[in-house]
């Protein structure tokens, strides 16, 4: 199929960017939308041009890397699932397609389509942890945990830490991004010891860095490719009023 | 010519490592903040070394080369990871786990170092456990585990099927307190070009930054590599695209031997490739054979839907051919035999390059709950790529390359041929033998990075104490960051016409073809033909855009693309050299009537280590005879 890229070109993060068009004559829909990129990649690098840079690796949903705007919507508009895993056969012959990079002041543009997200490693680092030294743990049967509060940790613990949940909040909010790290630990009594020291020093953290309030609007959940859910938000913020 | 010592301490196989402990020279918290140590990687290993070095009090400087730790491809692993808790009462021990790992090697791997893995199991699973991660409990409200390929107990602790990310993410996190305290430095976004040895020891090395395009000289009083494997050769993968093997292949070339490249594993289930465009294999995860049966049609070309196929017209090749193990055999059986089916003409779909991996059963039995629960997100993830639905429909399987039992030859300290380079995880060649069971990849890089590594260093940096910090301006360092930065002029003044990722997806052909799970002598040397013509065109015929000082996609391909070159020359010279069939390195010449693996105990019992001579020069082979103290060498059946 044919399809007309708009493709936002952005030589480094001085520098102005723009978009760009592109047009693809021969995408199949059995490629992946990354595919389809390496493709377009293979023939600017074949005509000696610059290649559109974006961020991708483990290309199966997990790792997190990847992720651009595609048709105004984080990760295209398919819901529940990554950029590596959209596939060519959601867009129709002819269509036109706007891929952006993720736009949140806290997530500065790299170059085209990479964006530096190392404010979610500043807020991790604040204090998304359980203090604990290799070889200080108790055997690990010594302390039961309730199946329903384990499963509900592990809903919440598998944030591939994209960003999306940013990109798509009106308000650059990184609220989804950290309750999903809160409530995980929250909810583990491995967790629990810190519980207070965590929340107050990644909270401070998400707002020293520029991440915005939550808007209520909900964009993050709706856009979350691992559908990391809004209740999270909700035990943060029952988590922070608890501790002061 | 430097001798190899394993350095496998004296005594009873099960007292090796506390006795070790016991004894190994300790560096004293005071001196510990004056030394340096280099981390390369941020997955299980690497992180978890960093981690647990910074706790110790050493100063750590880690790097990776994604923008974030986090993102290591330890985190796509699935299933698990296992280890010797004996929580079921299924007769499980440390010494059962040891023997399995052992014979599932097909008996290429050292004892001592495979003992030590299994006895440091469980530490990582309390370690994990109080570190937040979320593993598969019971109502009761302990941990629950599964079984894995290669083994008859259940000792494989889980997340659902991303046990990897969750184990990872813990490790970040505690990666991110030793940031947060300030003992370890992070450097995410940064490529290593280059090892630096001074007077023969690792003392640093040449790193890009790959958004300035800036070389920068880091010192350190030993460097620790935790890079992982080399799988991407195949260009078709179940690893990230853009793992690689450089670091490796760099310190190889400084002096670091190479041990077994040619123990490839192949993943039996990956879904199959659909298309000429793609750029990764995703891998389903080994656990699904707990449930799912592997079948093809009885009859040859059978174009029916699977479910129209009645019961008595399907074959269940593993469990017809391996009774005692079935569907859970290890993974360079069930590759073969799938290979086997398929190449006779009984595979299934489009390309006839798959077979049906059957929940039907298993969901019949213990209802879609059970089987949701256990394996949702795969099912899901499988759903997303195919369009079919795995619970209605049997999901198409076939083999993949997935995991480097070869690697960096070390010793019992997991430290290289050069002194203070360390390799650990899967970077390192040591436990595994020719084939690795399915969830020891998490356990042994695990085990390595927080438990092994830690103690092992300090015997070492004991006799480094007295040595200052290392300058990086000494003639050692300007060279070698002359060398990197002279490569990558070579690479981009090629101004030829075709892509790096073009040049690597025909050398992966080559690979997959003639270096895949099956080998044989004349295709070997007709790889090794084409891998060179290829890398002749490479030299002359590549295009990197722009320049080196800056974001450049390209370079970072062409210069990973170019050290595949070498090490797939090396890969298939250790294949043709080893005139056996062990484990995953099946030569065709070398099989029992029946099609199995037959090995050369007396000829081949060893690991293959090999030395770089220099440009142009033959590898020159070390071997380490293999020593079987605790188990006997037999026959390895599944059947």
């Amino acid at each position: 199929m044919k399809l007309i890229l708009k493709i936002w070109r952005q030589k480094n993060s001085k520098s102005k960017g723009s978009f760009v068009t592109y047009i693809m004559d021969d995408v199949s829909p059995e490629m992946s939308f990354l595919e389809m990129l390496d493709a377009l990649n293979k023939k600017l690098v074949e005509a000696d041009k610059d290649p559109v840079a974006f961020d991708h690796d483990c290309r199966e949903g997990i790792c997190g890397s990847c992720g651009m705007y595609i048709n105004g919507h984080p990760h295209g508009p398919v819901p529940a699932i990554t950029t590596c895993h959209l596939s060519m056969r959601y867009f129709k012959d002819g269509e036109t397609i706007w891929i952006e990079p993720w736009r949140a002041k806290p997530f500065p543009v790299i170059k085209d389509l990479i964006v530096d997200r190392s404010a979610f490693d500043k807020i991790q680092i604040a204090g998304g942890f359980i203090s604990v030294n290799a070889g200080a743990a108790p055997e690990a049967n010594s302390i039961l945990v309730q199946k329903k509060k384990s499963d509900d940790a592990f809903d919440s613990s598998i944030c591939i830490g994209c960003g999306a949940c940013v990109a798509a909040c009106k308000n650059a909010s990184a609220m989804l991004f950290v309750s999903a790290k809160i409530s995980q630990f929250a909810r583990l009594p491995q967790g629990r010891i810190e519980a207070r020291e965590r929340v107050r020093a990644m909270v401070k953290k998400m707002d020293e860095v520029g991440f915005g309030n939550c808007s209520n609007t909900g964009a993050c959940e709706a856009e979350c490719p691992k559908q990391i859910k809004i209740k999270n938000i909700a035990l943060l913020n029952r988590e922070f009023y608890k501790a002061f | 010519m430097a001798k190899l010592n394993s350095k496998i301490p004296d005594g009873p196989l099960a007292q090796k490592w506390t006795k070790y402990k016991a004894s190994v020279k300790l560096v004293n918290p005071a001196n510990k903040k004056k030394l340096d140590i280099i981390v390369v990687g941020t997955g299980l290993a690497g992180a978890g070394a960093a981690s647990s070095l910074g706790e110790l009090g050493y100063n750590v400087k880690c790097f990776c080369y994604q923008d974030s730790p986090r993102r290591a491809h330890s985190v796509a692993a699935q299933g698990g990871i296992n280890a010797a808790k004996n929580y079921q009462n299924d007769g499980d021990s440390t010494y059962r786990l040891f023997y399995d790992m052992i014979k599932g090697g097909d008996y290429r791997a050292r004892e001592a170092n495979v003992y030590r893995a299994a006895e440091v199991s469980n530490d990582v699973i309390d370690h994990f456990t109080a570190l937040g991660v979320p593993f598969a409990r019971d109502y009761g409200g302990t941990l629950d585990t599964r079984s894995f390929g290669g083994v008859q107990v259940s000792r494989t602790f889980y997340a659902k099927g991303q046990t990897g990310q969750q184990c990872l993410l813990g490790t970040y996190s505690s990666l991110n307190r030793q940031i947060k305290k300030g003992n370890v430095k992070m450097f995410p976004r940064r490529e290593m070009l280059d090892l630096v040895v001074i007077d023969g020891k690792a003392r640093g090395i040449i790193a890009r930054n790959l958004i300035t395009g800036e070389i920068e000289r880091h010192s350190a009083h030993a460097v620790v590599l935790a890079t992982g494997g080399y799988g991407t050769i195949y260009y078709l993968s179940t690893l990230a695209v853009n793992s690689n093997a450089s670091a490796a292949w760099k310190a190889h070339k400084k002096g670091a031997f190479f041990a077994n490249p040619s123990f490839v594993q192949i993943h039996p289930t990956s879904v199959p490739q659909l298309n000429e465009f793609q750029s990764k294999l995703t891998l389903m995860s080994e656990s699904l054979r707990n449930d799912g049966r592997m079948w093809v049609p009885k009859t040859k070309g059978d174009k029916r839907p699977a479910n129209d196929i009645p019961e008595e017209e399907r074959d269940y090749y593993l469990e017809r051919r391996y009774p005692a193990f079935g569907n859970l055999v290890p993974r360079d059986v069930a590759s073969r035999a799938t290979k086997e089916r398929c190449d006779a003409g009984f595979g299934v779909g489009k390309t006839g390059l798959a077979v049906n991996l059957d929940f039907r059963d298993s969901i019949n039995k213990q209802g879609k709950k059970a089987i949701e629960d256990k394996y949702g997100n795969l099912f899901e993830m499988y759903k997303t790529i195919t369009g079919v639905d795995p619970y209605e429909e049997p999901m198409r399987i076939y083999p993949a390359g997935h995991y480097t039992m070869g690697g960096l030859w070390v010793d019992y300290e997991l430290m290289t041929t050069i002194p203070g380079l360390y390799a650990i995880g899967e970077a390192n060649f040591s436990d595994h033998g020719a084939n690795r069971l399915g969830a020891s990849s998490l356990m042994q890089a695990s085990g390595d990075g927080y438990f092994i590594l830690p103690n092992t260093i300090s015997n070492y940096l004991a006799d480094e104490i007295r040595v200052p910090k290392i300058s990086t301006t000494s003639p050692e360092f300007e060279k070698t960051e002359k060398t990197a930065v002279e490569r990558l002029n070579n690479l981009i003044s090629i101004k030829g016409k075709q892509t790096a990722s073009s040049f690597h997806k025909r050398l992966g052909k080559i690979m997959w073809d003639y270096c895949g799970m099956v080998r044989n002598e004349e295709g070997l040397r007709k790889a090794l033909v084409l891998i060179n013509d290829l890398k002749d065109e490479f030299w002359k015929d590549l295009n990197v855009p722009g320049t080196i000082n800056e974001l450049n996609i390209e370079l970072e391909k062409a210069g990973r693309v170019a050290d595949f070159f070498e090490l797939t020359e090396l890969l298939v010279h250790d294949a043709l050299d080893r005139k056996e069939s062990c484990g995953a390195h099946f030569r065709e010449e070398y099989q029992t009537p029946d099609g199995e693996a037959q090995r050369n105990d007396e000829q081949f019992a060893y690991v293959a280590a090999w030395e770089y001579a220099g440009e142009g020069k033959p590898h020159i082979l070390h071997k380490e005879e293999l020593k079987f103290e605790e188990v006997e060498m037999k026959v390895r059946s599944y059947k």
